[in-house]
Order: structure tokens, then C-alpha cells, then sequence
């Protein structure tokens, strides 16, 4: 169920250059949302920016009744979300769209996440987890220092592995080059991906050839985010061979991972 | 007990505020978030008579105070809408407007024919003014020949109450206006979207993959009331007015400025909860103020 929520920041903080970790108290996101769901964030009180700004559930905390958000500054909405002080009240709808799903059957699954498209995947290595998953995360950074998250999945007990564009740490190169070797190694039952958009291309790339099953979060540029302006469209294939068009708030963010056509 | 009751072409609304078509879709998203019974009406998405794809994405873009979009007009055609939008619709004590849209003369008097007689449905509104839809759209809505031609064709395939929207991108609305009135409107709602464009300096590409969209939001509202003013000079039917409400007291510059209803359409973006504070907001203003009628204020402005 959608609810406008009035949640109070209490905490907001750099956890590496450029992105910052707000947690909110916030109860009915905490007890309805979904790993993959994602908020809309009105981020400043007036009308400027007018549009709210679609920001995954990073960290759900049932007991605490609190939801965390990771966000990387690259806009002015962002910038707003990271000068607002702890302590303040910020309104959010949500919890919107469909998340991950998993079922029994699946026994050993790989996380791929790059830059911010790490956050929801930390709420949902918690969840495999607590089902007693054998969980492989894939972390993807430009460079070290953009690095996040890694201790939070170790701290949980998954198997971390991590490339760097610039070689700094881990692996020299594109996190996929690592999604190839596991798919060598281990036998996968699901592999799920967050990231930018030719990372996702690829996952849904080497997946295929693997028969694996994939599951991918899209990002679109979104009006209403609840389902209503249909402006957050991807294309996603029909049985007869060609397309239509599906709203990413709604009917995603995540999608089948052989379901979406990528235009080139 | 102040009075928010009005009528526009026949059509009842308990209150002067409804939501406008394309930004409420048919309302289902908006009812998890409030009772949709505290409407005074709901415009629902542009339909056409064949299911519509739309454009490509990106379809949206934000700008000052206000967005472009390029949606053009995905539905699921008016069978559909008849079949599986209406009745749920039904369910609420709300006046339910359909917003048509067509390629062809014959289009749009088609769809009209369809949902002639369907329970539920409260009136049409003639969508001649989107900008979106290539070969078409807006020719309708930017030459007043055409525009007479669209409200003619319709007005003799309904016996619904029939609401001309009519496009900004003109020199002179209101000689669209008077030619939908000659033709049997029995009102007109303005205005639709802006036509505008956004460009993106690091890629040197247009934002919508469009290139140009819809501008709406408070940007738009100075021109929105202006438009309404100028068309409340001129004709004799009602007008419901829109382009960047947000608040009650915008809601008032509209009936001032001779609206008899207003819908809101891109605050219910921003603030999903726009149109139940707006109508509370009005309420509330028209007590403080003394004003025991919400119809003493349409076309009260002193000049
Ligand atoms: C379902 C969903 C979940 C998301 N979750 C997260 C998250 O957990 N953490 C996070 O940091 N970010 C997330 N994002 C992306 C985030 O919404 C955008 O970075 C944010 O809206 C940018 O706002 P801004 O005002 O700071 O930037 P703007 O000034 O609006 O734009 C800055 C730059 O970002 C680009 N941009 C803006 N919005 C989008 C978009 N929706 N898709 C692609 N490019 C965009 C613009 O083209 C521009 O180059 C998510 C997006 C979606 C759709
Ligand atoms: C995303 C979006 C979709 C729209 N779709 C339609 C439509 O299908 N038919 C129509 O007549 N107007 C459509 N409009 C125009 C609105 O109904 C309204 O006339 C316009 O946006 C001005 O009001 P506003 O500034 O309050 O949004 C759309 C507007 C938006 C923002």
C-alpha cells in the first residue's frame, strides 16, 4: 500500500566522497517495504525542484522501525537531500513499485551491484541471508575511495568481491569480468543487478548464455512515480516478438532479466 | 455552511476541483493515497480508439518550476477504459470525465459513439490540443476550422455533455474558443501543456527522447490565467481552467479569473496530496473571508 509518509531524518551522513547514508524513522515503510522498492523524496519543502526523486530502500530495520537511504550526490536534488540536517522531518511516498523476489528453490545467488546501484542490494543480501542463502556479492566502483558497503556485506556473511575502474582495489576492471569467473565457478541459482546501464546490459548478457535467471532494477527519469503519468517507461518484449511499453515505477523497478528489450 | 458546489456543462461537482487528464491516470494509484470521493471530478487519461504505444523514454523532464513530458498518449484504447476503468471508477460519488483523442475526425466521433450511454461516464473532454501525437494532435486544436469540425463531429455522436481542451500554442485562444462554442460545446477546459524542449549540454542532446514536450507546472500558470481571463471575455459557455495549481489560493486566482472549476495536473506530482489540500485550502479560505458561496468568486475579478 502507498503512503504519503512525514519520516524524521535521524541520520545523514558522508559515508564516502559523494554519497551519504540518510536513516529515517519511518514505520510503515519499515514494516511494508521490499528489498528493491524504492521512495519518492520530496527533497526541499517548496516547490523547487518540483519533481520528487526515486531513491531505493537501502537498509530496512523492522525492529528499529527505521529505513536507510544510500544516495550519491550528482544533482541538485541530491545536493538538497545531503544538506538536510538531522532532526528535520522530510516527506517520502512509498514504499513504491515491485522488488526483488526469490524463491525455496534457489540456493546460491550472486548480487551485482555498481555505484549507487549498491544500495537496495544491501537490503536484500539481508533478506537471502535471513532465508539461509549461499550469497556472492559483485561490487563494482570507479575507484577505492567510491567503494561502499563492502563491510556491511561481510559483516552479514556474504562472499564479497570487488573491481575498480582505476585498479586501486580488487580486481582492475568492469565488476562483469567477475560475474563471468563466478559463473565459471559456482553453480548460480539467481543472479541479481543494480547499476548503470551497460553493466546491467552485460549481466543480462552472460546470464543468458549461462541459462541463469536474472533479475535487473531499472532506472528511469520519473513524474509521478506511483503509476499515473506514464512517463518512466522501458520497453519489455510481447509474445508475438515485438515490444510495449511498462512503467519502471510500477510494474518495476525490477524486471526479468530477458524481458527488457535495451535499444542500442 | 459554505456552499463548493458548481456546474459545468451540466455536470454536477460537489466541489470546483478535479484532477486533469494524463497526470491521475483513472485514478486507481491515487485512491491508495486518499478517499477519491473528495473530488469534485476525475479527468482520466487521453484515450484513443485503438490502444496507443506512446513515445519513447525518456519522456520526462524537470525545468523551473515546472517539467516537460512527451508521454504521447500511451493507452489502452477506449474499449478497455469502457470495460475495465469505468466501472471501477464508478464505485466513487465523483464526476468522471473522459478525455478523447483522436487522429481523424472520424476518430474522435468514434470514440465519442462508444462512450455514449456508458454508465459512469459524466461527460467528454475533446482533447484537440495535445502536442504530443505526430500528424495531428494539435492541428486540431491550433486552427479554429478544425477545431469547429472535431466538437461538430462529436457533438452529433453523444448526447454526453461535451468539454473542448484547448491547446496555448495559439496566437488567439479565443478564436478557438468562440468556433468550439458555435459548434455546441457545452464548455472548455484550458489550458493543455506549453510546447517546450530541454537540452542536456554534456551530451548536446535534447532531454526527451521527443526532442520537444509538454510544459506544465506553476511555470505555466501566469499564461494559464491569462488564457482563461481572455476566454472568459469572449464566450458564454464555462470554463474550467488549469495549468500550475498547487494551492487553494491559485485555485482562487482561476475562478477569479472566470474559471467555474479548476483541475490540477502536475502538482499532483509533487505533492500527491495537491488536490484534497487544495479543496480543504479553498474551504478554509472562502470561511475566513466571509464568502458563503464559492460560485460569488468565478469571473469576480475587478479590472
Ligand atoms: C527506482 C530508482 C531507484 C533509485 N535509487 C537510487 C539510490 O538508491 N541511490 C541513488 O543515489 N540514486 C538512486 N536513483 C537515481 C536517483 O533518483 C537520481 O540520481 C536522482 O534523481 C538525481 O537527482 P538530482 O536532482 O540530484 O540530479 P539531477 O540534477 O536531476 O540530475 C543529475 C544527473 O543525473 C541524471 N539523472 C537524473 N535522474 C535520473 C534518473 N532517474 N535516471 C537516470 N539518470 C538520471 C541527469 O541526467 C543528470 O545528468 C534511483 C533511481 C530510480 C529510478
Ligand atoms: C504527464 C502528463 C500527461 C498529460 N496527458 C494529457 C492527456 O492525455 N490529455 C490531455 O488533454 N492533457 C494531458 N496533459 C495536460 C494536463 O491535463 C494539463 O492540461 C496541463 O498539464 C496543465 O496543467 P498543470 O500545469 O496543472 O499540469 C498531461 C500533462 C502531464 C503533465
Amino acid at each position: 500500500m502507498i503512503k504519503s509518509v512525514k519520516a524524521e531524518i535521524v541520520e545523514n551522513k558522508p559515508i564516502a566522497p559523494e554519497f551519504f547514508r540518510m536513516t529515517l524513522k519511518a514505520e510503515t515503510l519499515a514494516s511494508e517495504g521490499l528489498p528493491g522498492q524504492f521512495v519518492m523524496v520530496k527533497v526541499s519543502p517548496n516547490l523547487e525542484p518540483f519533481l520528487r526523486r526515486p531513491i531505493s530502500l537501502h537498509q530496512i530495520n523492522r525492529e528499529e522501525a527505521t529505513v536507510s537511504l544510500l544516495y550519491q550526490v550528482v544533482g541538485k536534488g541530491t545536493r538538497l537531500m545531503s544538506e538536510t540536517q538531522k532532526g528535520k522531518v522530510i516527506e517520502l511516498l512509498g514504499p513504491l513499485g515491485k522488488g526483488f523476489t526469490w524463491s525455496d528453490s534457489d540456493r546460491v545467488v550472486a548480487l551485482v551491484g555498481g555505484g549507487c546501484g549498491t544500495a537496495p542490494l544491501v537490503a536484500l543480501a539481508h533478506s537471502l541471508l535471513e532465508d539461509k542463502k549461499e550469497v556472492h556479492v559483485l561490487l563494482g566502483a570507479q575507484t577505492k575511495e567510491k567503494l561502499v558497503c563492502e563491510e556491511d556485506f561481510i559483516s552479514m556473511g556474504a562472499k564479497v568481491k570487488v573491481a575498480t575502474d582505476d585498479g586501486s582495489y580488487g580486481h582492475h576492471g568492469f565488476v562483469t569480468d567477475l560475474l563471468k569467473n563466478l559463473i565459471h565457478d559456482v553453480a548460480l541459482d539467481m543472479v541479481y543487478s543494480c547499476g548503470p546501464l551497460p553493466m546491467t546490459k552485460e549481466v543480462v548478457k552472460l546470464t543468458q548464455e549461462a541459462s541463469i535467471p536474472c533479475q535487473i532494477s531499472l532506472e528511469e527519469r520519473m513524474g509521478c512515480g506511483i503509476g499515473a503519468c506514464i512517463g518512466c517507461v522501458c520497453k519489455v518484449r510481447t509474445k508475438d516478438g515485438a515490444f510495449t511499453y511498462k512503467k519502471v515505477c510500477k510494474d518495476g523497478p525490477v524486471f526479468k532479466g530477458e524481458e527488457v528489450m535495451f535499444d542500442d | 455552511m459554505t456552499n463548493l458546489a458548481v456546474e459545468v456543462a451540466g455536470i454536477k461537482l460537489k466541489n470546483p476541483v478535479l484532477t486533469a487528464s494524463g497526470t491521475f491516470g483513472f485514478g486507481r494509484e491515487f485512491a491508495e493515497l486518499y478517499d477519491l470521493n473528495l473530488l469534485g471530478g476525475v479527468m482520466v487519461k487521453g484515450t484513443t480508439l485503438n490502444p496507443r504505444l506512446g513515445n519513447p523514454p525518456p519522456r520526462i523532464a524537470e525545468t523551473p518550476a515546472g517539467m516537460l513530458n512527451s508521454v504521447g498518449l500511451q493507452n489502452p484504447g477506449v474499449d478497455y477504459v469502457i470495460r475495465e476503468e469505468i466501472p471501477w471508477l464508478r464505485q466513487f460519488d465523483v464526476a468522471v470525465i473522459v478525455n478523447v483523442s483522436g487522429h481523424s475526425f472520424d476518430e474522435y466521433a468514434e470514440i465519442a459513439a462508444r462512450l455514449d450511454g456508458v454508465p459512469g461516464v459524466d461527460g467528454l473532454e475533446i482533447n484537440i490540443s495535445c502536442p504530443n501525437v505526430k500528424g495531428g494532435g494539435m492541428a486540431f486544436g491550433t486552427d479554429p476550422k478544425m477545431a469547429a469540425e472535431v466538437i461538430k463531429r462529436v457533438r452529433s455522436r453523444t448526447q454526453l455533455p461535451v468539454i473542448a481542451k484547448l491547446s496555448p500554442n495559439v496566437t488567439d485562444i479565443t478564436e478557438i474558443a468562440r468556433a468550439v462554442e458555435a459548434e455546441g460545446a457545452d464548455a472548455v477546459s484550458l489550458i493543455n501543456t506549453v510546447l517546450g524542449m530541454a537540452i542536456d549540454i554534456k551530451t548536446r542532446r535534447p532531454v526527451l527522447a521527443n526532442i520537444v514536450g509538454g510544459l506544465s507546472g506553476p511555470a505555466i500558470k501566469p499564461i494559464a490565467l491569462r488564457m482563461v481571463w481572455q476566454v472568459a471575455q469572449t464566450v458564454n459557455i464555462p470554463i474550467i481552467g488549469m495549468g500550475g495549481i498547487t494551492t487553494a489560493e491559485d485555485a482562487v486566482e482561476f475562478l477569479l479569473a472566470g474559471a467555474t472549476a479548476v483541475a490540477i495536473g502536475a502538482g499532483n506530482f509533487c505533492n500527491p496530496m495537491t488536490a484534497p489540500e487544495v479543496i480543504k485550502g479553498l474551504k478554509n479560505w472562502l470561511s475566513q473571508e466571509k464568502i458563503d458561496d464559492v460560485r460569488e468568486l468565478i469571473g469576480g475579478l475587478k479590472t
